[in-house]
Protein backbone atom coordinates (compact mmCIF):
# COMPACT_ATOMS: atom_id res chain seq x y z
CA UNK A 1 0.00 0.00 0.00
CA UNK A 2 1.11 3.41 -0.80
CA UNK A 3 1.77 5.89 2.42
CA UNK A 4 0.02 9.09 2.73
CA UNK A 5 2.04 11.85 2.49
CA UNK A 6 3.42 13.15 5.36
CA UNK A 7 2.05 17.09 6.03
CA UNK A 8 4.23 18.14 9.46
CA UNK A 9 1.95 18.56 12.90
CA UNK A 10 0.31 21.86 13.05
CA UNK A 11 -1.88 23.27 16.48
CA UNK A 12 -3.17 26.48 16.18
CA UNK A 13 -4.94 28.60 18.63
CA UNK A 14 -8.38 29.52 18.08
CA UNK A 15 -9.85 33.21 19.00
CA UNK A 16 -13.43 33.08 19.27
CA UNK A 17 -14.88 36.08 17.71
CA UNK A 18 -11.89 37.89 16.53
CA UNK A 19 -11.05 37.73 13.30
CA UNK A 20 -7.29 36.75 12.95
CA UNK A 21 -4.36 38.83 11.72
CA UNK A 22 -5.14 37.87 8.19
CA UNK A 23 -9.09 38.14 8.28
CA UNK A 24 -11.02 35.50 6.82
CA UNK A 25 -8.68 32.65 5.41
CA UNK A 26 -8.97 31.76 1.70
CA UNK A 27 -6.75 28.35 0.44
CA UNK A 28 -3.31 28.89 -1.06
CA UNK A 29 -3.20 27.22 -4.06
CA UNK A 30 -0.20 26.51 -5.24
CA UNK A 31 2.05 27.42 -8.25
CA UNK A 32 3.30 24.68 -9.84
CA UNK A 33 4.56 25.70 -13.00
CA UNK A 34 5.32 28.61 -15.47
CA UNK A 35 4.12 28.83 -18.51
CA UNK A 36 4.14 25.18 -18.95
CA UNK A 37 7.28 23.95 -17.68
CA UNK A 38 7.40 22.65 -14.14
CA UNK A 39 9.23 24.48 -11.22
CA UNK A 40 10.30 21.21 -9.79
CA UNK A 41 11.71 20.71 -12.80
CA UNK A 42 13.30 23.92 -13.54
CA UNK A 43 14.98 23.43 -10.28
CA UNK A 44 16.14 20.15 -11.06
CA UNK A 45 17.69 21.22 -13.93
CA UNK A 46 18.72 24.71 -13.30
CA UNK A 47 19.20 24.34 -9.44
CA UNK A 48 17.94 26.59 -6.60
CA UNK A 49 17.47 29.37 -6.01
CA UNK A 50 16.64 30.40 -9.57
CA UNK A 51 15.57 33.32 -11.62
CA UNK A 52 12.80 32.89 -14.24
CA UNK A 53 11.10 34.62 -16.25
CA UNK A 54 8.37 34.42 -18.69
CA UNK A 55 9.09 35.99 -22.61
CA UNK A 56 5.24 35.38 -22.64
CA UNK A 57 4.48 37.88 -19.85
CA UNK A 58 7.10 40.57 -21.07
CA UNK A 59 5.70 40.87 -24.30
CA UNK A 60 2.28 40.67 -23.30
CA UNK A 61 2.68 43.71 -20.77
CA UNK A 62 4.42 45.35 -23.46
CA UNK A 63 1.96 44.96 -26.06
CA UNK A 64 -0.95 46.03 -23.27
CA UNK A 65 0.86 49.37 -22.62
CA UNK A 66 1.28 50.07 -26.13
CA UNK A 67 -2.03 49.71 -27.48
CA UNK A 68 -3.47 51.32 -24.03
CA UNK A 69 -1.06 54.60 -24.68
CA UNK A 70 -1.02 54.67 -28.75
CA UNK A 71 -5.30 54.37 -28.55
CA UNK A 72 -5.45 57.36 -26.72
CA UNK A 73 -2.55 59.35 -27.83
CA UNK A 74 -1.52 59.95 -31.56
CA UNK A 75 2.64 59.39 -31.26
CA UNK A 76 3.96 56.96 -28.53
CA UNK A 77 7.39 55.62 -28.46
CA UNK A 78 7.84 53.90 -24.79
CA UNK A 79 12.19 53.60 -23.88
CA UNK A 80 12.95 50.70 -21.95
CA UNK A 81 14.54 51.77 -18.57
CA UNK A 82 18.06 49.67 -18.16
CA UNK A 83 18.50 50.14 -14.81
CA UNK A 84 14.99 48.10 -13.89
CA UNK A 85 16.27 44.94 -15.70
CA UNK A 86 18.99 45.32 -18.24
CA UNK A 87 19.70 41.35 -18.75
CA UNK A 88 20.39 41.29 -22.75
CA UNK A 89 17.64 38.70 -23.36
CA UNK A 90 15.23 40.75 -21.41
CA UNK A 91 16.41 44.54 -23.05
CA UNK A 92 16.10 42.46 -26.54
CA UNK A 93 12.45 41.10 -26.16
CA UNK A 94 11.55 45.03 -25.65
CA UNK A 95 13.71 46.32 -28.38
CA UNK A 96 11.88 43.50 -30.57
CA UNK A 97 8.65 45.14 -29.62
CA UNK A 98 9.92 48.46 -30.17
CA UNK A 99 11.23 49.87 -27.50
CA UNK A 100 13.99 52.33 -27.43
CA UNK A 101 16.23 52.45 -24.65
CA UNK A 102 16.78 54.54 -21.64
CA UNK A 103 20.53 54.71 -19.83
CA UNK A 104 21.66 55.92 -16.70
CA UNK A 105 25.66 55.73 -17.34
CA UNK A 106 28.32 55.11 -19.41
CA UNK A 107 28.16 51.11 -18.53
CA UNK A 108 24.39 51.41 -19.26
CA UNK A 109 24.52 52.91 -22.38
CA UNK A 110 27.22 50.93 -23.93
CA UNK A 111 24.88 48.13 -23.38
CA UNK A 112 22.47 49.04 -24.93
CA UNK A 113 24.48 49.69 -28.28
CA UNK A 114 25.76 46.29 -27.70
CA UNK A 115 22.31 45.12 -28.27
CA UNK A 116 21.89 46.96 -31.29
CA UNK A 117 20.11 50.26 -30.36
CA UNK A 118 20.58 53.20 -32.87
CA UNK A 119 22.68 55.99 -30.63
CA UNK A 120 19.46 57.84 -31.82
CA UNK A 121 17.05 55.68 -29.96
CA UNK A 122 19.05 55.87 -26.72
CA UNK A 123 17.81 58.22 -23.99
CA UNK A 124 21.01 59.31 -21.76
CA UNK A 125 19.36 60.03 -18.23
CA UNK A 126 21.03 60.66 -14.55
CA UNK A 127 23.06 63.02 -12.92
CA UNK A 128 26.14 60.98 -13.44
CA UNK A 129 27.06 61.00 -17.28
CA UNK A 130 31.25 61.41 -17.40
CA UNK A 131 32.64 63.90 -20.40
CA UNK A 132 33.73 60.79 -22.13
CA UNK A 133 30.61 58.95 -21.85
CA UNK A 134 28.68 62.82 -23.17
CA UNK A 135 31.30 62.73 -26.08
CA UNK A 136 29.79 59.19 -27.34
CA UNK A 137 26.43 60.53 -27.11
CA UNK A 138 26.71 63.69 -29.13
CA UNK A 139 28.46 61.65 -31.78
CA UNK A 140 25.73 59.11 -31.93
CA UNK A 141 22.85 61.99 -31.57
CA UNK A 142 21.51 60.20 -28.44
CA UNK A 143 18.62 62.24 -26.79
CA UNK A 144 21.31 63.66 -23.82
CA UNK A 145 18.14 64.87 -20.64
CA UNK A 146 20.16 67.07 -18.64
CA UNK A 147 20.07 66.81 -14.94
CA UNK A 148 22.12 70.00 -13.62
CA UNK A 149 23.74 73.56 -14.90
CA UNK A 150 27.50 71.45 -14.24
CA UNK A 151 25.84 69.36 -16.84
CA UNK A 152 24.84 71.70 -18.95
CA UNK A 153 27.86 73.91 -19.19
CA UNK A 154 30.29 71.13 -19.89
CA UNK A 155 27.84 70.21 -22.89
CA UNK A 156 27.82 73.76 -23.87
CA UNK A 157 31.57 73.65 -23.54
CA UNK A 158 31.74 69.85 -25.41
CA UNK A 159 29.46 71.51 -28.09
CA UNK A 160 31.77 74.28 -29.58
CA UNK A 161 34.75 71.61 -29.79
CA UNK A 162 33.03 69.90 -33.32
CA UNK A 163 31.62 66.73 -31.96
CA UNK A 164 28.27 68.19 -33.67
CA UNK A 165 25.56 69.36 -32.26
CA UNK A 166 24.13 67.64 -29.20
CA UNK A 167 20.16 66.82 -28.95
CA UNK A 168 19.07 67.64 -25.70
CA UNK A 169 16.21 67.76 -23.42
CA UNK A 170 15.91 69.18 -19.68
CA UNK A 171 14.79 66.61 -16.71
CA UNK A 172 12.29 69.15 -14.72
CA UNK A 173 11.21 68.29 -11.37
CA UNK A 174 7.66 69.54 -9.68
CA UNK A 175 5.04 69.74 -7.14
CA UNK A 176 2.28 66.83 -8.48
CA UNK A 177 0.63 66.74 -5.54
CA UNK A 178 2.44 63.79 -4.21
CA UNK A 179 5.25 62.96 -1.95
CA UNK A 180 7.98 62.44 -1.53
CA UNK A 181 9.22 65.31 -4.29
CA UNK A 182 12.18 63.94 -6.53
CA UNK A 183 13.36 67.43 -6.50
CA UNK A 184 17.26 66.67 -6.06
CA UNK A 185 16.81 65.36 -10.11
CA UNK A 186 16.27 67.76 -12.65
CA UNK A 187 15.80 71.89 -12.90
CA UNK A 188 12.37 73.12 -10.81
CA UNK A 189 9.36 74.01 -12.31
CA UNK A 190 8.00 76.05 -9.70
CA UNK A 191 10.86 78.36 -8.85
CA UNK A 192 11.90 79.15 -11.71
CA UNK A 193 14.80 76.98 -12.79
CA UNK A 194 13.95 75.43 -15.75
CA UNK A 195 13.07 78.26 -17.51
CA UNK A 196 16.55 79.39 -16.48
CA UNK A 197 18.04 76.39 -17.81
CA UNK A 198 16.03 76.14 -21.12
CA UNK A 199 17.13 79.91 -21.41
CA UNK A 200 20.54 79.54 -21.56
CA UNK A 201 20.35 76.48 -23.46
CA UNK A 202 18.20 78.19 -26.32
CA UNK A 203 20.20 81.36 -25.92
CA UNK A 204 23.47 79.58 -26.82
CA UNK A 205 22.27 77.97 -30.19
CA UNK A 206 24.62 75.56 -29.86
CA UNK A 207 22.27 73.09 -28.62
CA UNK A 208 19.44 71.37 -29.97
CA UNK A 209 16.56 71.05 -27.86
CA UNK A 210 14.52 68.56 -28.44
CA UNK A 211 12.24 67.45 -25.89
CA UNK A 212 11.52 67.74 -22.03
CA UNK A 213 11.73 65.37 -19.72
CA UNK A 214 10.33 64.52 -15.58
CA UNK A 215 10.61 61.30 -13.81
CA UNK A 216 7.97 61.99 -10.89
CA UNK A 217 9.30 59.03 -8.80
CA UNK A 218 8.46 55.36 -8.56
CA UNK A 219 5.36 53.23 -7.67
CA UNK A 220 3.37 56.89 -7.96
CA UNK A 221 -0.41 55.43 -7.03
CA UNK A 222 -2.18 58.48 -8.59
CA UNK A 223 -3.02 58.67 -12.30
CA UNK A 224 -3.48 62.16 -11.18
CA UNK A 225 0.36 63.18 -10.46
CA UNK A 226 0.81 62.28 -14.38
CA UNK A 227 -2.45 64.63 -15.36
CA UNK A 228 -0.35 67.78 -13.26
CA UNK A 229 3.35 66.56 -15.12
CA UNK A 230 1.86 66.46 -18.35
CA UNK A 231 0.54 69.75 -17.62
CA UNK A 232 3.52 71.31 -16.75
CA UNK A 233 5.72 69.89 -19.13
CA UNK A 234 3.22 71.08 -22.18
CA UNK A 235 2.73 74.62 -20.40
CA UNK A 236 6.73 74.40 -20.52
CA UNK A 237 6.46 73.24 -24.22
CA UNK A 238 4.14 76.14 -25.57
CA UNK A 239 5.89 78.85 -23.60
CA UNK A 240 9.39 77.78 -25.53
CA UNK A 241 7.07 78.00 -28.57
CA UNK A 242 5.79 81.34 -27.85
CA UNK A 243 9.08 82.92 -26.85
CA UNK A 244 11.49 81.12 -29.25
CA UNK A 245 9.45 79.74 -32.01
CA UNK A 246 10.83 76.13 -31.29
CA UNK A 247 8.23 73.23 -31.55
CA UNK A 248 9.09 70.47 -28.88
CA UNK A 249 9.49 67.56 -30.35
CA UNK A 250 8.51 65.03 -27.62
CA UNK A 251 7.26 64.93 -23.90
CA UNK A 252 9.05 62.23 -21.70
CA UNK A 253 7.14 61.10 -18.60
CA UNK A 254 9.82 59.00 -17.46
CA UNK A 255 8.86 55.77 -15.64
CA UNK A 256 7.14 55.37 -12.24
CA UNK A 257 3.94 53.13 -13.38
CA UNK A 258 2.87 51.03 -9.97
CA UNK A 259 3.26 47.32 -10.56
CA UNK A 260 0.79 44.91 -8.97
CA UNK A 261 2.89 44.02 -5.75
CA UNK A 262 2.07 45.21 -2.04
CA UNK A 263 3.70 47.84 -0.32
CA UNK A 264 4.87 46.93 3.05
CA UNK A 265 2.32 48.28 5.36
CA UNK A 266 -0.16 48.80 2.95
CA UNK A 267 -3.60 47.51 3.69
CA UNK A 268 -5.16 47.06 0.01
CA UNK A 269 -3.10 44.37 -2.01
CA UNK A 270 -1.19 45.88 -5.28
CA UNK A 271 -3.14 44.11 -6.93
CA UNK A 272 -6.46 46.21 -6.08
CA UNK A 273 -4.69 49.54 -5.32
CA UNK A 274 -2.52 49.99 -8.36
CA UNK A 275 -3.88 51.95 -11.27
CA UNK A 276 -4.38 50.21 -14.71
CA UNK A 277 -2.63 51.23 -17.86
CA UNK A 278 -5.97 52.90 -18.79
CA UNK A 279 -5.88 55.21 -15.97
CA UNK A 280 -2.36 56.36 -16.48
CA UNK A 281 -2.94 56.87 -20.19
CA UNK A 282 -6.55 58.65 -19.68
CA UNK A 283 -4.81 61.15 -17.14
CA UNK A 284 -1.97 61.74 -19.71
CA UNK A 285 -3.23 61.66 -23.30
CA UNK A 286 -6.16 64.13 -21.87
CA UNK A 287 -3.90 66.48 -20.13
CA UNK A 288 -1.78 66.76 -23.56
CA UNK A 289 -4.63 67.03 -25.92
CA UNK A 290 -6.07 69.77 -23.84
CA UNK A 291 -2.87 71.75 -24.03
CA UNK A 292 -2.36 74.77 -25.08
CA UNK A 293 0.14 72.83 -27.67
CA UNK A 294 -1.41 73.10 -31.19
CA UNK A 295 -2.91 70.10 -32.58
CA UNK A 296 -0.26 69.74 -35.63
CA UNK A 297 2.65 70.41 -32.96
CA UNK A 298 1.38 67.32 -30.38
CA UNK A 299 4.86 66.34 -29.29
CA UNK A 300 5.74 61.86 -29.07
CA UNK A 301 4.73 61.14 -25.61
CA UNK A 302 7.78 58.73 -24.70
CA UNK A 303 7.32 56.50 -21.34
CA UNK A 304 10.17 54.98 -19.55
CA UNK A 305 8.04 52.68 -17.86
CA UNK A 306 10.51 50.08 -16.00
CA UNK A 307 8.88 48.30 -12.68
CA UNK A 308 5.15 48.01 -14.88
CA UNK A 309 6.67 46.46 -17.43
CA UNK A 310 8.71 43.78 -16.03
CA UNK A 311 7.86 42.66 -12.55
CA UNK A 312 4.81 40.52 -13.00
CA UNK A 313 6.89 38.69 -15.62
CA UNK A 314 9.98 37.76 -13.22
CA UNK A 315 9.66 34.79 -10.51
CA UNK A 316 12.27 34.07 -8.06
CA UNK A 317 12.46 30.33 -7.17
CA UNK A 318 13.44 28.17 -4.08
CA UNK A 319 13.66 25.98 -1.09
CA UNK A 320 13.42 25.13 2.29
CA UNK A 321 15.85 24.56 4.18
CA UNK A 322 14.43 24.05 7.38
CA UNK A 323 11.74 25.27 9.80
CA UNK A 324 12.58 26.73 13.11
CA UNK A 325 10.63 27.69 16.34
CA UNK A 326 11.17 31.10 17.56
CA UNK A 327 12.09 31.48 21.16
CA UNK A 328 8.22 33.15 21.69
CA UNK A 329 6.81 29.82 19.78
CA UNK A 330 6.54 31.53 16.35
CA UNK A 331 6.97 29.54 13.25
CA UNK A 332 9.93 30.53 11.03
CA UNK A 333 10.84 29.08 7.65
CA UNK A 334 14.58 29.25 6.64
CA UNK A 335 14.77 29.21 2.71
CA UNK A 336 17.49 29.27 0.07
CA UNK A 337 16.53 33.00 -0.87
CA UNK A 338 18.44 35.86 0.69
CA UNK A 339 17.87 39.03 0.30
CA UNK A 340 20.86 39.96 -1.28
CA UNK A 341 18.73 38.43 -4.51
CA UNK A 342 15.69 39.90 -3.13
CA UNK A 343 16.42 43.51 -3.10
CA UNK A 344 12.95 44.19 -2.62
CA UNK A 345 11.57 42.38 -0.25
CA UNK A 346 12.25 45.51 1.34
CA UNK A 347 9.81 47.66 0.74
CA UNK A 348 7.37 44.83 -1.07
CA UNK A 349 5.16 42.60 0.66
CA UNK A 350 5.88 39.48 -2.09
CA UNK A 351 3.59 36.87 -2.58
CA UNK A 352 4.92 33.96 -1.87
CA UNK A 353 3.46 30.27 -3.11
CA UNK A 354 4.26 26.83 -2.39
CA UNK A 355 5.06 25.13 -5.12
CA UNK A 356 3.36 21.68 -4.59
CA UNK A 357 0.03 20.30 -3.46
CA UNK A 358 -0.44 21.73 0.61
CA UNK A 359 -3.68 21.20 3.09
CA UNK A 360 -5.81 24.01 3.78
CA UNK A 361 -3.73 24.45 7.31
CA UNK A 362 -1.54 27.07 7.43
CA UNK A 363 0.72 28.79 10.21
CA UNK A 364 1.68 32.41 10.74
CA UNK A 365 5.28 31.86 9.67
CA UNK A 366 8.09 34.57 9.28
CA UNK A 367 10.14 33.42 5.84
CA UNK A 368 13.60 33.93 6.29
CA UNK A 369 16.74 33.73 3.98
CA UNK A 370 20.14 31.84 4.80
CA UNK A 371 22.56 34.75 4.83
CA UNK A 372 23.72 35.10 8.71
CA UNK A 373 22.49 38.21 9.10
CA UNK A 374 19.62 39.63 10.66
CA UNK A 375 17.93 41.78 8.32
CA UNK A 376 17.59 38.36 6.06
CA UNK A 377 13.52 38.59 6.23
CA UNK A 378 11.70 37.69 2.87
CA UNK A 379 8.26 37.99 4.70
CA UNK A 380 7.94 38.91 8.66
CA UNK A 381 4.45 37.88 9.02
CA UNK A 382 2.89 35.47 6.76
CA UNK A 383 -0.49 33.39 6.63
CA UNK A 384 1.81 30.03 4.96
CA UNK A 385 1.07 26.48 4.24
CA UNK A 386 3.15 23.40 6.24
CA UNK A 387 6.43 23.23 4.13
CA UNK A 388 9.10 20.32 4.61
CA UNK A 389 12.49 20.73 4.02
CA UNK A 390 13.14 20.45 0.54
CA UNK A 391 9.70 21.48 -0.43
CA UNK A 392 10.10 24.34 -3.60
CA UNK A 393 8.45 28.31 -2.98
CA UNK A 394 7.74 30.79 -5.23
CA UNK A 395 8.08 34.41 -4.87
CA UNK A 396 6.13 36.38 -7.93
CA UNK A 397 6.07 39.39 -9.58
CA UNK A 398 10.28 40.29 -8.56
CA UNK A 399 11.35 41.06 -12.22
CA UNK A 400 11.83 44.77 -11.81
CA UNK A 401 15.26 45.78 -10.03
CA UNK A 402 16.12 42.21 -8.39
CA UNK A 403 18.08 41.32 -11.16
CA UNK A 404 20.29 44.73 -11.31
CA UNK A 405 20.51 45.74 -7.93
CA UNK A 406 21.53 41.89 -6.72
CA UNK A 407 24.22 41.30 -4.35
CA UNK A 408 26.93 38.55 -4.58
CA UNK A 409 27.25 37.56 -1.07
CA UNK A 410 28.33 34.26 0.54
CA UNK A 411 27.16 32.60 -2.32
CA UNK A 412 27.11 32.22 -6.14
CA UNK A 413 24.19 34.37 -7.68
CA UNK A 414 22.39 31.69 -9.37
CA UNK A 415 21.11 31.43 -13.00
CA UNK A 416 18.50 33.04 -14.79
CA UNK A 417 16.49 30.97 -17.56
CA UNK A 418 13.33 32.81 -19.71
CA UNK A 419 10.91 30.78 -21.17
CA UNK A 420 10.46 31.62 -24.66
CA UNK A 421 6.77 31.68 -26.03
CA UNK A 422 6.77 28.04 -26.87
CA UNK A 423 7.69 26.50 -23.65
CA UNK A 424 11.32 26.18 -24.13
CA UNK A 425 13.14 27.52 -20.89
CA UNK A 426 16.85 29.06 -21.68
CA UNK A 427 19.55 29.72 -19.52
CA UNK A 428 20.16 33.61 -19.68
CA UNK A 429 22.73 34.17 -17.54
CA UNK A 430 24.74 31.46 -16.31
CA UNK A 431 25.38 30.74 -12.35
CA UNK A 432 28.55 32.30 -11.22
CA UNK A 433 31.66 30.32 -10.06
CA UNK A 434 34.82 30.74 -8.48
CA UNK A 435 36.62 31.46 -11.50
CA UNK A 436 34.04 34.51 -12.65
CA UNK A 437 33.99 35.86 -9.26
CA UNK A 438 38.18 35.48 -8.21
CA UNK A 439 38.99 36.62 -11.94
CA UNK A 440 38.97 40.65 -10.31
CA UNK A 441 41.05 39.99 -7.24
CA UNK A 442 44.77 40.47 -7.30
CA UNK A 443 47.06 39.04 -4.88
CA UNK A 444 50.00 41.14 -4.07
CA UNK A 445 53.59 38.78 -4.08
CA UNK A 446 53.88 39.16 -0.62
CA UNK A 447 50.55 37.60 0.44
CA UNK A 448 50.18 35.26 -1.83
CA UNK A 449 49.90 30.99 -0.84
CA UNK A 450 52.63 28.92 -2.14
CA UNK A 451 49.74 27.09 -4.31
CA UNK A 452 48.88 30.83 -6.04
CA UNK A 453 52.64 31.66 -6.66
CA UNK A 454 52.98 28.29 -9.00
CA UNK A 455 49.98 29.54 -10.79
CA UNK B 1 6.82 10.96 32.02
CA UNK B 2 4.76 14.49 29.82
CA UNK B 3 1.31 13.63 28.53
CA UNK B 4 -1.44 15.32 27.19
CA UNK B 5 -4.04 16.97 30.06
CA UNK B 6 -6.38 14.66 30.73
CA UNK B 7 -9.47 16.04 30.43
CA UNK B 8 -8.64 17.99 26.77
CA UNK B 9 -11.39 17.54 24.34
CA UNK B 10 -10.76 16.31 20.90
CA UNK B 11 -13.09 16.37 18.13
CA UNK B 12 -13.39 14.24 14.75
CA UNK B 13 -13.46 17.78 12.52
CA UNK B 14 -10.18 18.56 13.95
CA UNK B 15 -10.74 20.90 16.92
CA UNK B 16 -9.26 20.40 20.48
CA UNK B 17 -10.34 22.23 23.32
CA UNK B 18 -9.30 22.51 26.43
CA UNK B 19 -11.98 22.90 29.30
CA UNK B 20 -9.73 23.77 31.88
CA UNK B 21 -8.92 27.72 29.73
CA UNK B 22 -11.90 27.17 27.89
CA UNK B 23 -9.31 27.60 24.36
CA UNK B 24 -9.90 25.90 21.60
CA UNK B 25 -7.43 25.16 18.83
CA UNK B 26 -7.56 23.76 15.29
CA UNK B 27 -5.18 20.74 14.33
CA UNK B 28 -4.34 19.23 11.08
CA UNK B 29 -4.17 15.59 10.28
CA UNK B 30 -1.41 14.60 11.36
CA UNK B 31 -1.82 17.02 14.36
CA UNK B 32 -5.19 15.31 15.48
CA UNK B 33 -3.24 11.86 14.99
CA UNK B 34 -0.49 12.51 17.00
CA UNK B 35 -2.92 14.12 19.39
CA UNK B 36 -5.30 10.84 19.69
CA UNK B 37 -1.92 9.27 20.57
CA UNK B 38 -1.16 10.93 22.85
CA UNK B 39 -4.48 10.89 24.95
CA UNK B 40 -4.36 7.05 24.62
CA UNK B 41 -1.01 7.25 26.71
CA UNK B 42 1.08 5.82 23.74
CA UNK B 43 5.02 6.08 24.32
CA UNK B 44 6.61 8.41 21.64
CA UNK B 45 8.25 5.71 19.96
CA UNK B 46 4.95 3.85 19.43
CA UNK B 47 3.57 7.48 17.88
CA UNK B 48 6.85 6.99 15.45
CA UNK B 49 5.81 3.69 14.54
CA UNK B 50 2.49 4.36 13.95
CA UNK B 51 3.14 7.43 11.99
CA UNK B 52 6.12 6.57 10.03
CA UNK B 53 3.99 3.50 8.78
CA UNK B 54 1.12 5.11 7.41
CA UNK B 55 2.81 8.13 5.80
CA UNK B 56 5.78 8.52 3.59
CA UNK B 57 8.13 9.72 6.20
CA UNK B 58 11.00 8.39 7.98
CA UNK B 59 12.07 8.03 11.74
CA UNK B 60 14.52 11.02 12.12
CA UNK B 61 12.86 13.26 10.19
CA UNK B 62 9.34 12.36 11.96
CA UNK B 63 11.43 13.18 15.14
CA UNK B 64 11.97 16.97 14.63
CA UNK B 65 8.06 17.17 13.76
CA UNK B 66 7.45 15.21 16.85
CA UNK B 67 9.06 17.47 18.96
CA UNK B 68 8.38 20.63 17.85
CA UNK B 69 4.82 19.83 18.27
CA UNK B 70 5.72 18.97 22.21
CA UNK B 71 6.90 22.22 21.69
CA UNK B 72 3.75 23.73 21.12
CA UNK B 73 1.60 21.80 23.26
CA UNK B 74 3.75 22.58 25.71
CA UNK B 75 3.31 26.16 25.05
CA UNK B 76 -0.35 26.21 24.45
CA UNK B 77 -0.57 24.72 27.97
CA UNK B 78 -1.78 21.12 27.13
CA UNK B 79 0.17 19.13 28.69
CA UNK B 80 1.20 17.93 32.26
CA UNK B 81 4.23 16.24 34.09
CA UNK B 82 3.06 12.73 35.38
CA UNK B 83 4.83 11.15 37.78
CA UNK B 84 6.45 7.97 36.97
CA UNK B 85 5.04 4.86 39.45
C1 LIG C 1 14.75 58.48 -15.20
C2 LIG C 1 14.05 57.22 -14.91
N1 LIG C 1 13.21 56.70 -15.83
C3 LIG C 1 12.54 55.55 -15.62
C4 LIG C 1 12.68 54.84 -14.44
C5 LIG C 1 11.89 53.59 -14.24
O1 LIG C 1 11.00 53.76 -13.20
P1 LIG C 1 9.87 52.73 -12.80
O2 LIG C 1 10.52 51.41 -12.59
O3 LIG C 1 9.32 53.29 -11.55
O4 LIG C 1 8.87 52.70 -13.91
C6 LIG C 1 13.53 55.35 -13.45
C7 LIG C 1 13.69 54.65 -12.18
O5 LIG C 1 14.13 55.11 -11.17
C8 LIG C 1 14.22 56.57 -13.69
O6 LIG C 1 15.05 57.10 -12.76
Amino acid sequence: MEKKPFERPLIKRLNAGMPGKFGIHSHIEPLREIDGVLVKDLIAEHGSPLYVLSESALRRTFREAYQTFSTRYPRVQFAWSYKTNYLNAVCNVFHQEGAWAEVVSGFEYEKALQNGVPGSQIIFNGPDKQEKDLRLAIKNGSLIHIDHFDELYMLLELAGQGTGTPKVAIRVNMDTGIYPRWDRFGFNYENGEAWEALNRILLSEKLELVGLHTHIGTYILTADAYRAAAAKLASLATGIEKKYGKVIQYIDLGGGFASKNTLKGAYVPGTDAAPSFEEYADAISSALIKSEIKPDNLPLLILETGRAMVDDAGYLLGTVLANKRLADGRRATIADIGVNLLFTSFWYQHEVLPAQDVSQHTEETTLYGPLCMNIDVIREAIDFPLLKKGDHLVIKRIGAYNMTQWLQFINYRPRVVMIDEAGKPHVIREREDLVHLIRLEKVPEHLQSPKQKKQ
Amino acid sequence: MIRLKKNIAISDTGFVFDPSTGESFNVNETGMQMISFLKEGKTPEEITALITQEYNIDPLSFEKYFQDFMEMLKQFNLLTEKKEV
